[in-house]
Parts: structure tokens; C-alpha cells; sequence
């Protein structure tokens, strides 16, 4: 330690030595190099704050403004306070939507996470066609939310879908899947959940390939069954992944928007209208703006303490590792 | 136990017979490959079947496409067309503006992609290996924004373009998705792996910044770029809440958007709208199957940190 030091105090005077004159020059000429860094560092962020700026913060800061004016129609009038979010307060399908948002949410996260970590165990094994099958499963991942919806729609169809056509031909009676609300509302979470669980095994393969296989070869010289494996030593190991796909499915299925706006519209009745599509109807179905605003804060809201959450998580998991 | 013999396992083999502990051992290396066996064939079933699940939905939507309008409203259960035929993208072509909302599909993606892939590697480069006055926080403002949904901004940004006098054209769709923070944390990522000393060689031969950025960092982000623009195409090929807001000529609109319409006017003619579907689709899934590693990366990347 004191050599280092000793040797890099060496160093620096050996350096200074020969050029005692130039030192008030150097660091006036540092000072300039810093400023000329510092605008070609704005330079280079230049054109993207503006972008953010104008088409992102200016709109957030604007939707505040919005949720606490009158709204008629598309142009707003007058300053009512809090009048937006009091009247949140007392409507019905405000809450039916949280609620559903939250039931969409605690049912479609852990049935991600699990067959998402189901899957990323059996396409870690030994496996023919092993490239293949991850192909398909991420397939889903890239194509358009409507395209998925409107798969959704034909194959959920009540009289001419696939679905009920093979219910009926095993004998059973086809679903309701239109009509009633329970319906819709599984036939919401088998979509998503074919869209969601590739990105889900993406994350856990990349989880399990960190994980050194001699600890399963130890586990295997001490009996343990494959359960035994998957329960002591998998799950746990993986926890840095389930923590991180937590937050992001928590994030999505929280404001997941094409697959129900094409799929229910929220309906039938408001039995799948979730937080965003109730935003969206205000805002430009029955265009009471300023009441989508406040829904709008709403969601804001939320997202943060999620994405908050998120970067704990991470910050702690950098320290730890 | 057994000392092992460069000679070979037969010797081995027929030296052991004679031996107690041998016939248990067999048996029990042949259990273990017996149950290996059955496993391996249970995972091979399990994902044979996890295939046919995920394909399903897409086998559904090419089969429809290509079915007569007879097959798509008949009560029976038909896993095949009666008949192949191309009716449907007849009706889709003949009856909708299918080759122009393909076309302003393509101009709106490029030219989001050329502004935002640009924007975001200058942003990136800035926030890996540049010194300014407020880095961290501006780093943390902009990654505050990665996750907000486009329903938190949409009255706001409608009434923007609005102003801007942009509603309803192409740049209403542009400006507001080329503000995207996604790109720039992964080209930060990136770009910090990069060697300070490749930069500090290429200060001390006179290098300024730009050219710096252009001719020795560039070249090193090829993959960087090649993930960055997938990534965006993708999201903006398959963009749906915003354009739907920000479009209202039916000329003008996008395939999603106009998939959307289509439903709106042919109801359940689900021949036509899924000929649409598949047509929308397939660039992107052509995309994936070529460059599926970039894709899986790049989804894993901006998530896992």
C-alpha cells in the first residue's frame, strides 16, 4: 500500500519535474478541454432530451394540469381542484376496473413465472429438437398485440370457434366465452399468458445457465430426488431472475391494453375493463379528457412505486454480487 | 473401486463378474438408465405438446386465411380448408387500402427507427464515457420514464400534436414514439464496456469527440445496433394505443390500425381479417427466424438490468 503510493508520488514528481513552467498553462488549457467535453456531452443528449423532453415531460406535467381542469369535450375550462379524483372516488367502475386490473394481475404474474420457469427448466435438459421448441415458445413474444387478440377473438369465438367446436366434439358443453363475464375474463388470461410466457422462459434459461452444475451433481451423491433438485436448489438459485420477472410482469399485465381492447372491450357489461381501457373510453370514446387524465396520474402512480421497486431490487442485487 | 485399465472396459467387464458387489451395481446403472430413459422421453412428449399449444393459434390463422368463407361460419369441427384458396386476400386487396396501410406501416417504422436508433446511440455514448455536470440524475430521469404506459400521456400528447398542428398525419405517430428511454439504456450498457484506453489512444492522435464516437465506437457497436434496430422495428411495426389516437384517415392508417378497422367494417368475416393478420405478421416473424439470437438478447438485456 505505502509502496504504491510511494511509487505512484515518484511517478508524478518525475513527470512534473521537467515542466515546472507549463503547469498554469496545463490546467487552464484542462479547464477548457472540461467545458468543450461538457457541451459536446449535451450535444450528444441534445436531440434526445429534446425529444423527451417535448413529447414526454412536457405531456406528463400537462396530464397533471388536465386531471385538475373541467372537461368539455376536448377542450378543458376552468380549474375544479380535485374534483377529477374525488369523482374517481365514488365511481363504481373506476373500482370494478382496479379490481379487475388487480385479479388480472395476482392470477396472470405467478402463472408467468411458473410455467415460465417450467418450461426454461425443460428447454435446459437434454432434449432433441431443443432449439426448435424455445423457437416456438418465443414466437408469440414478437407479433402485434392485435394479430394476438384477433387470434384470441376467432379461436374464443362462442358459436364458431375453435375452442367451443372442440369442447363440443369431446362432448362437453362450449364456454360462454362472449356472453359471460368469468369467461372472458379466462379467455383474457389464456392469451396473455401465450404471449407472456416466452419472455418469462427467456429470463429463467439465462438464470439457470448461471447455476455451476457441480451443486446438482452434490445434490444428486445425496439422494436428492429431481423434486428434491428443482424445490432446494433451482428455485432458490433463480430467485435474482423471479425477482426481476416479478416486477416486469407486475408492470405488464398491469397495463396490458391491446389484448382487451380488441378482445372484450371490457366487456361483457364491465366484467375485463381494466384501468387503461377505462382511461382510453374516458379520454376518447365518451371524451371526458380531464377524468382520463386523473385515471392517467392514477396509473402513473402506480407504475412508480413498481419501477421503484425494481430499482431497489436491482442496486441490492449489484451489491450483493 | 475397480482400477481402471487402459486395455478397455470388456476386460474390465469380465473381470468384475465374478465379483459380489457387481450384479447391484449393474442393476442399478441399468434402473438409473431405465428411469433416464422414460424421463427423457416424458420431456420429449411434454414439449411436443407445449409446441402444438404455442403453434395452435398461428396454425388456426393461416388455415382460416386460406379457407372459403363456407368453412370459417360452419358449425363443424374442420382442422383443414375444404378448399385452399386465396378469396380472402382477394377481398382484403379488392375492398381495403391493404398495400397502402403496408406502405405507411413500412415509412412510419424506418423512419422511427433511423431517428430513434440514432438518438438513443448518441444518448448512450453520452451517459457511458462522457463527463457532464447532472449525469446521474439525467441518467435517472430518463429511466424513470421506460415504464409508463402511453394511456398516463395520451390526452396530453393529443392535445400536443394537436397544437403542433401534426394531428392526424405521420409525425404525430413519430415524435411521440422516437421518445423512447428502452434504447438508451441498453446502448449505455453496452458502450461502458467498451475500453476507456481505445478512446484515450484516439485522444492523444488528435481525435475529437465526434469522430471518436463515429470511427472508433461506432464500428465496435455493430451487435449494439443490429439488437437496437430489431428491437425498435418490432415495437413499432406491432405499436397499436398511440397510432390509434394520433390517425384518424383511414389512408393514413397503419396495418394494426387497420386491421382494427377492417373488423369494424367486415364484423365476422374472420377469412379476411385473418389474411390481414398474417399479412401483418409475417415481416416481423421473418425478421425473428433470422436473427432470433439478436431478438432473444436483446429482450433479455433490457430486461435483466
Amino acid at each position: 500500500m505505502s509502496a504504491d503510493t510511494s511509487s505512484r508520488e515518484g511517478s508524478t514528481t518525475e513527470l512534473k519535474a521537467p515542466l515546472p513552467a507549463t503547469t498554469y498553462t496545463a490546467r487552464s488549457g484542462r479547464a477548457a478541454t472540461r467545458h468543450r467535453a461538457t457541451l459536446a456531452s449535451y450535444g450528444f443528449l441534445g436531440p434526445n432530451l429534446i425529444l423527451l423532453g417535448l413529447f414526454l415531460f412536457l405531456p406528463l406535467g400537462w396530464a397533471l394540469l388536465i386531471s385538475f381542469q373541467e372537461s368539455s369535450g376536448f377542450g378543458a375550462t376552468g380549474w375544479v381542484g380535485l374534483e377529477n379524483y374525488q369523482r374517481l372516488v365514488g365511481d363504481p367502475t373506476f373500482w370494478q376496473s382496479t379490481v379487475n386490473t388487480a385479479v388480472f394481475t395476482l392470477i396472470t404474474v405467478p402463472l408467468s413465472l411458473a410455467l415460465g420457469l417450467g418450461l426454461a427448466v425443460l428447454m435446459n435438459s437434454v432434449l432433441p429438437g431443443r432449439k426448435l421448441f424455445r423457437t416456438l415458445i418465443y414466437l408469440p413474444m414478437v407479433i402485434s398485440g392485435v394479430a394476438t387478440a384477433l387470434m384470441g377473438v376467432l379461436l374464443f369465438d362462442e358459436s364458431t370457434g375453435i375452442v367451443n367446436k372442440l369442447l363440443r366434439g369431446g362432448g362437453l358443453a362450449g364456454l360462454p366465452w362472449q356472453s359471460e363475464g368469468t369467461a372472458a375474463f379466462i379467455s383474457i388470461i389464456l392469451v396473455t399468458l401465450w404471449i407472456r410466457v416466452g419472455f418469462n422462459m427467456v429470463i429463467y434459461l439465462a438464470g439457470l445457465q448461471g447455476i455451476s452444475p457441480e451443486l446438482y451433481e452434490a445434490a444428486k451423491l445425496e439422494g436428492a430426488t429431481s423434486w428434491q433438485q428443482f424445490r432446494y436448489l433451482t428455485v432458490p438459485l433463480v430467485g435474482p431472475s423471479t425477482f426481476f420477472l416479478l416486477i416486469m410482469d407486475v408492470i405488464y399485465s398491469f397495463q396490458v391494453f391491446d389484448t382487451i381492447f380488441v378482445m372484450t372491450a371490457g366487456g361483457p357489461g364491465r366484467s375485463t375493463s381494466v384501468l387503461v381501457t377505462y382511461a382510453y373510453e374516458n379520454g376518447f370514446v365518451t371524451r371526458d379528457q380531464s377524468y382520463a387524465a386523473a385515471i392517467g396520474i392514477v396509473i402513473f402512480l402506480i407504475t412508480l412505486i413498481f419501477t421503484a421497486i425494481q430499482w431497489r431490487g436491482n442496486r441490492s442485487r449489484d451489491t450483493a454480487g | 473401486m475397480v482400477p481402471s485399465h487402459p486395455v478397455g472396459t470388456r476386460d474390465t467387464a469380465l473381470r468384475t463378474t465374478d465379483d459380489d458387489a457387481a450384479p447391484a451395481v449393474v442393476e442399478r446403472v441399468r434402473r438409473v438408465s431405465a428411469a433416464q430413459r422414460s424421463s427423457f422421453v416424458a420431456r420429449l412428449v411434454l414439449a411436443i405438446v407445449v409446441g402444438l399449444i404455442m403453434m395452435f393459434p398461428l396454425y388456426w390463422m393461416i388455415t382460416l386465411a386460406f379457407s372459403p368463407r363456407t368453412d370459417v361460419f360452419s358449425r363443424e369441427l374442420n382442422l383443414w380448408p375444404s378448399e385452399w384458396t386465396l378469396e380472402n386476400f382477394r377481398t382484403i386487396f379488392n375492398g381495403f387500402p391493404t398495400i397502402t396501410w403496408f406502405g405507411n406501416s413500412v415509412v412510419i417504422t424506418v423512419i422511427v427507427t433511423i431517428l430513434t436508433v440514432t438518438v438513443n446511440l448518441l444518448a448512450g455514448y453520452a451517459f457511458a464515457k462522457l463527463d457532464f455536470r447532472g449525469k446521474g440524475a439525467i441518467f435517472l430521469l430518463v429511466l424513470s420514464t421506460m415504464m409508463i404506459p402511453v394511456q398516463v400521456l395520451m390526452v396530453a400528447q393529443f392535445r400536443l400534436v394537436t397544437e403542433l398542428g401534426i394531428y392526424g398525419t405521420f409525425w404525430a405517430v413519430i415524435f411521440p414514439s422516437a421518445a423512447s428511454a428502452f434504447g438508451i439504456f441498453l446502448a449505455r450498457q453496452f458502450m461502458i464496456g467498451i475500453p476507456d484506453e481505445l478512446i484515450e489512444a484516439a485522444k492523444v492522435d488528435g481525435a475529437g469527440t465526434i469522430r471518436i464516437f463515429l470511427q472508433i465506437i461506432l464500428p465496435l457497436c455493430k451487435p449494439l445496433i443490429a439488437v437496437l434496430v430489431l428491437l425498435t422495428v418490432m415495437y413499432q411495426w406491432n405499436d397499436f394505443a398511440w397510432p390509434l389516437i394520433a390517425l384518424k384517415d383511414s389512408q393514413l392508417f397503419t396495418l394494426p390500425i387497420g386491421l382494427l378497422y377492417l373488423r369494424g367494417q367486415y364484423g365476422a368475416d374472420y377469412g379476411a381479417i385473418m389474411a390481414l393478420a398474417l399479412l401483418s405478421i409475417t415481416p416481423i416473424i421473418i425478421l425473428f427466424l433470422a436473427f432470433q439470437k439478436y431478438f432473444v438478447q436483446g429482450l433479455a438485456r433490457s430486461g435483466i438490468r
